[in-house]
């Protein structure tokens, strides 16, 4: 019996706007176990990002409960919810987000900063993570000496680099060319075999759709359908 | 984190390029006008307390009543002896006695009728018994033609005066004046050399006389218009002039006596006080304009780079930096940068300030038309002061742009910064 890492329950999500609260996601329920490589997957405004904010502790539910390896999110304060980021849980943005002052090795480094940890340990595991994604001659490069591909794989770096329970992964391939939204979802399916880490994916891409083990479909803030990927 | 922190700062030129530059041109400018300001004070107070108001000044009662007329027919007769006891009783003074009178000078031609006439302001100084007011008054270095007066009936006279006159170096001159009791009185003397000090006022037309031959000629024998006294350190100490001046006005000052003497400290005199508490004013409301001009200047630019930052501050939270720690990395980098600003403006002030220390700013322009005792080439004073009165303006400006600006962070939500990642 595998572990549940995330569970949502009767979770509603609204925002207010002129005319009254808008309800992005309404009565969800779900359940993610430890090892999972699933996705939203919905059209844009169907609530696929708004649920990862909540999963990720960004943003509270309205109504309903969230709660991600033991944390109910909509108790958690502010500091609880940096740690439960910075200890647990892993970021991939779809514009990769890296820090553009900062060379490779120093972006994947960040997350370990701030986790207080030695320089030698922060050094041995930087390096793995930079490894893990095949960037070791690129370890001094800045962003901005890096292609796309080689920016989101830096970005996965940083997300896997302190082992994380759970990654979250915000459309990760849409600026990507084919190969190298190919070559990325590689890379994180192979982590998530080797480390056993749970993916969850926001993707409306067909191919970032191919990959995933589980698929829930979002229609206008609700869920459509949650099935096992074809063939699993 | 710290180390991280600053290599984040100076690898992005945006972050300190400005605030730095500002920060540097304004701590430099500051610490320039405060040792500016300070440098005209201190000239003024030199200036002031050597040629007109001592550190402390003794006078007749009546005459204080009207000190900027300087009416020596109100001087203090038969001082000898008493000037004795003060020495004795205030061995920290140096004392001198002064006589300043006016006078119509009176140019010959070589028939002994007058070729031309012009008044000066005659300054009658000790200049015979030793060389004490030669050496305060700087004779020396203000003689610019002929030699200092050697014996009796020999004077100096302002080169301004000199020139306008047409008159050399072993000219014959009349000074004609009232006695002390109204006669007429004239006296010829022999201009040794002609003097510049520097200061408008007294270099438009001013002879320096010594006090015995000016005691003869105004009919003051053992009087003096005013006794002038001096800390032997040379510089003038406030609390202690106002302890001295307490006690000597307690022992020899008589109120129903208007030729009693009493005793005025520098401030005590005409308008000195009111131009030195002007003088540390301007120096306050200079600081509050300087601090307060960067602080809105520094806040914007706080503000259109944390604008420019709100994306990564919304990837830094994602990657789980807490709201606090952002705030604080914002504030350090702010102290990073005003302290490297003010520590760069502080040096570069403080070198323009000891360039001009060294070499003087000629100010005889401005001085032309003032009546003040000012020098002409004035000497910036560099203290801890003005640069502490500087520096943490700077660092100050920078802290409290980034405390103003980072409020943002707190203000937006989480999800809302983590949203302009995309933006």
């Amino acid at each position: 019996m595998k572990e549940v890492i995330a569970k949502i329950e009767n979770m509603s999500k609204a925002f207010p706007t002129g005319e009254g609260d808008f309800w992005a996601l309404k009565n969800i329920n779900l359940e993610f176990l430890k090892g999972e490589f699933s996705g939203f997957v919905g059209p844009s405004g169907s609530g696929k990002t708004t649920l990862l904010n909540i999963l990720g502790s960004l943003d509270t539910p309205s109504k309903g409960k969230v709660e991600v390896l033991g944390n109910k999110i909509q108790e958690l304060n502010q500091r609880q919810a940096s740690n439960l980021r910075s200890e647990h849980l892993g970021f991939i943005f779809q514009t990769y987000n890296l820090l553009p002052v900062y060379n490779v090795y120093e972006n994947v480094e960040f997350p370990l900063l701030l986790l207080r940890m030695d320089a030698g340990t922060r050094d041995r595991m930087v390096k793995e993570a930079i490894e893990w994604v095949g960037l070791m001659d690129k370890i001094k490069s800045r962003p901005n000496q890096l292609s796309g591909g080689q920016c989101q794989r830096v970005a996965i770096a940083r997300a896997m680099v302190k082992k994380p329970d759970l990654v979250l992964a915000d459309e990760p391939t849409a600026n990507l060319d084919t190969e190298n939204s190919l070559n990325i979802l590689d890379t994180m399916l192979n982590l998530n075999k080797e480390l056993g880490t749970s993916f969850i994916f926001s993707t409306h891409d067909p191919k970032v759709i191919q990959y995933l083990r589980r698929i829930i479909r979002l229609t206008d803030g609700e869920v459509a359908s949650d099935d096992p990927a074809p063939g699993i | 984190m710290f180390k991280f922190l600053l290599k984040g700062v100076f690898r992005d030129r945006h972050r300190w390029l400005f605030p730095v530059l500002i920060v540097m041109f304004t701590v430099g400018l500051l610490v320039f006008s405060f040792s500016f300001l300070e440098g005209y004070k201190q000239s003024y107070l030199r200036q002031t307390s050597r040629f007109n108001t001592g550190h402390l000044k003794v006078v007749s009662r009546a005459y204080a009543e009207m000190l900027d007329l300087k009416p020596y027919d109100l001087a203090l007769l038969d001082i000898a002896g008493e000037l004795q006891g003060y020495k004795a009783r205030y061995p920290q003074l140096d004392w001198v006695e002064r006589i300043n009178f006016g006078a119509l000078l009176d140019v010959p031609d070589e028939m002994g009728n007058t070729r031309v006439q012009g008044e000066v302001a005659g300054f009658a100084i000790d200049i015979f018994t030793d060389d004490s007011e030669i050496k305060r008054l700087q004779l020396d270095s203000a003689l610019r033609s002929g030699r200092l007066p050697a014996r009796s009936g020999e004077i100096l006279l302002s080169t301004i005066a000199a020139e306008k006159m047409q008159i050399a170096p072993s000219d014959t001159i009349t000074l004609m004046g009232s006695t002390v009791f109204g006669a007429m009185t004239m006296q010829n003397f022999m201009v040794s050399g002609t003097v510049e000090f520097g200061i408008a006022s007294l270099d438009q037309g001013a002879v320096v006389v010594d006090i015995q031959d000016v005691r003869e000629m105004l009919d003051m024998e053992n009087a003096a218009g005013e006794i002038l006294a001096f800390f032997k350190s040379g510089e003038y100490e406030r609390k202690q002039a106002a302890r001295i001046m307490q006690d000597f006005n307690q022992r020899y000052s008589d109120e129903s006596d208007e030729f009693s003497p009493v005793m005025l400290r520098l401030e005590d005199q005409g308008s000195m006080g009111y131009i030195l508490a002007m003088l540390d004013l301007s120096v306050l409301w200079m600081s509050i304009g300087f601090i307060t001009v960067l602080g809105i200047v520094l806040w914007n630019a706080g503000l259109l780079n944390g604008i420019r930052r709100y994306g990564e501050f919304g990837v830094r939270l994602a990657i789980g930096e807490s709201k606090r720690r952002v705030y604080a990395a914002l504030l350090i980098e702010g102290l990073i940068v005003g302290t490297t600003g003010a520590l760069i403006g502080v040096i570069l002030g403080s070198a323009i300030c000891i360039y001009f220390n060294r070499y003087g700013m000629d100010m005889s322009v401005y001085n032309r038309n003032s009546t003040m005792l000012s020098e002409n080439v004035l000497y910036t004073s560099i203290n801890a002061y003005a640069i502490i009165a500087s520096f943490i303006p700077g660092v100050l400006s920078t802290v409290l742009g980034a405390a103003l600006a980072g409020g943002a962070i707190f203000k937006r939500q989480t999800s809302q910064l983590f949203k302009e990642l995309e933006t």
